[in-house]
């Protein structure tokens, strides 16, 4: 009866486990399904290389490229926000707060991220957006800049606390051993510190930029939404998540339009991917080097 | 022992979300209305004041846009799907495949409303200008009678209702400059127009507001009286999609949109009324 009882719970949690996987390759099949049509009907090149998103006029274009510079570049300002500043804080927490400050300042960084979206997006249009635009002197305020903080603000959380955690993982050793032989703090940090986390960091910024990529309600909300080729990131810009937010709810079921709406959602999911996958290498070879085999 | 309870706790969720799943909610008569997100403010305020009115009817009132709600009027998950537009001709097929007779009733019009930066002296522009602008073929002020600013373009997502009207009654079905800004609602384009000096946009004549300008189209102020005697070209009507002539609940309830009280509620959502 025991035995049972006990092989029911181990299919019961085995199925529960293996849900996540199931929903995983749902959603793939979903998009493979919905999506590659469009390769046919308008072509691979044709659809990823092509420069202009008239998606419903006669006839219609469905050129992705300036979409996915959109994402790009956007993902691509909010690096050169979130790194300096999500390493800066978790070099400063990690080695020169003392306990009280780090047990205030670690939480309040993680709050951060559990703002929602949208109130990021409220905060971009009514406070940023007219600020940047008066700051610069530019014709509108939405632009990949815009967008740019706002992601940034949004991925310095993670940046900081993954790249915390790396520097915390460095032993003790390390350090012990680079004061003992004469470095002075700063020495310490940059030679022996740093380099020893420096996977672990690039982890952390690989995975702020794929929380970057796949943001929608902020950067519909605040980067304008022109399908244009950015030539620079003080112009509006259209990424491909908020196109797919923006025009899905209207793309009549089964048409051309729809289905390339799906088809942006698997590049997409092919971008994360392969950010991830890089993350998951190169936090790997970081374990490795410090001989943690975890 | 412990293990166990656990266990018997989780099987009893799994099997409590099991039956919400399988257990269809009873009401007595049920009512799904789906489509434009510009026809959510009446169908919702019509939706509330007819269930004050029949309290065994019980109707969900969802947004999603025209698209949605023709679609979902075609596979049966609504019984009404508001529009911003006619339905199409492809959807018209779809639907006559899925054995759905989308009939329309007209429940209200609808003016789109030409809108600039309140500090922006122009105060009338020809359908023909407005045309140039969103083309393309006029990008500064001056070239319409105003100040010399660049003019920028704001637009609504090409797949929205809203554009939709005014793509075919301003610019003939021609391309919206690509570099013009596309906003994802009516508030969102008043919104950005009311922070941009130079930005022209245009929203539902309900989302008239102080903080835009409403300008002259064709020599014709942007109001409800002008878009009741037809003399203001830039307005449309909205629809409410019923499969087959509406007959029982959905016609007590597309009669009572149509009626006076239900006209009162069109007006008082920014719209305006049929009589």
């Amino acid at each position: 009866m025991h035995r049972i009882r006990e092989r029911i719970y181990k299919v019961l949690f085995t199925l529960l486990a293996f849900a996540s996987l199931l929903f995983l390759v749902g959603i793939t099949l979903t998009l493979f399904i919905e999506g590659l049509p469009v390769f046919k009907e308008v072509g691979f090149f044709d659809f990823v290389l092509g420069k202009s998103w008239y998606p419903t006029y006669e006839p219609p274009d469905f050129g992705i490229l300036p979409l996915i510079l959109g994402s790009l570049w956007v993902t691509a300002g909010a690096v050169l926000f979130c790194v300096p500043v999500g390493v800066g804080s978790a070099l400063f927490i990690n080695e020169l707060a003392g306990k009280r400050l780090k047990a205030v300042l670690k939480p309040i960084i993680e709050i951060l991220a559990g703002i929602p979206s949208i109130v990021y997006g409220f905060f971009g249009i009514v406070v940023i957006a007219p600020f940047i635009q008066r700051l610069l002197n530019l014709p509108v305020g939405l632009t990949a800049f815009t967008g740019s903080l706002m992601l940034g603000i949004m991925a310095t959380p993670t940046v900081c606390s993954i790249s915390e955690d790396a520097l915390s993982f460095v032993p003790r050793s390390f350090r012990e051993a680079s004061l003992a032989v004469g470095a002075n703090r700063w020495q310490t940090l940059t030679r022996v510190v740093f380099p020893a986390s420096a996977s672990g960091i690039s982890t952390s910024i690989i995975l702020g930029m794929s929380r970057a990529v796949g943001e929608t309600m902020t950067v519909l909300m605040v980067t304008g939404g022109a399908a244009v080729i950015p030539h620079t990131l003080f112009q509006p810009v259209r990424p491909m998540t908020s196109t797919i937010a923006a025009e899905m709810g209207e793309a009549v079921m089964g048409s051309t339009h729809y289905h390339s709406l799906f088809a942006i959602g698997l590049i997409l999911f092919f971008i994360t991917l392969i950010f991830n996958v890089i993350a998951e290498l190169v936090s790997r070879r970081f374990r490795k080097k410090l001989g943690l085999g975890r | 022992m412990f293990k166990s309870k656990i266990a018997i706790t989780v099987l009893a969720a799994v099997l409590c979300v099991g039956l919400m799943i399988s257990v269809p909610t009873f009401a007595a008569k049920s009512l799904t209305i789906k489509g434009s997100t510009t026809v959510l403010p009446i169908a919702q305020s019509c939706a509330e004041a007819f269930m004050d009115m029949h309290s065994d009817v019980n109707i969900s009132v969802q947004g999603g846009g025209s698209g949605v709600g023709i679609a979902s009027l075609i596979d049966g998950t609504c019984d009404i799907a508001d529009a911003s537009r006619p339905i199409k001709d492809k959807e018209l097929v779809k639907a006559k495949e899925n054995g759905v007779q989308a009939y329309e009733n007209v429940v209200a019009l609808d003016g789109i409303a030409v809108i600039v930066h309140p500090s922006n002296p122009v105060d009338g522009l020809s359908i023909e200008q407005i045309k140039k602008i969103y083309t393309g073929e006029i990008s500064n002020w001056n070239e319409v009678g105003g100040k010399n600013m660049k003019i920028t373009v704001i637009s609504r997502d090409s797949a929205s209702g809203t554009f939709e009207t005014f793509n075919e009654l301003a610019l003939d079905k021609e391309k919206v400059r690509a570099d013009a800004l596309l906003q994802a609602s009516n508030q969102a384009v008043a919104q950005a127009v009311s922070r941009t000096p130079g930005a022209i946009g245009y929203v539902g004549l309900g989302y008239l507001s102080s903080s835009v300008k409403g300008v002259d189209v064709d020599g014709v102020e942007p109001t409800k009286e002008n878009v009741v005697n037809g003399s203001y070209n830039l307005a449309r009507k909205l629809f409410m999609y019923t499969n087959g002539a509406p007959a029982g609940v959905v016609k007590a309830f597309i009669d009572f949109v149509l009626s006076e009280k239900g006209q009162e509620l069109v007006e008082k959502a920014g719209y305006v009324p049929l009589i």
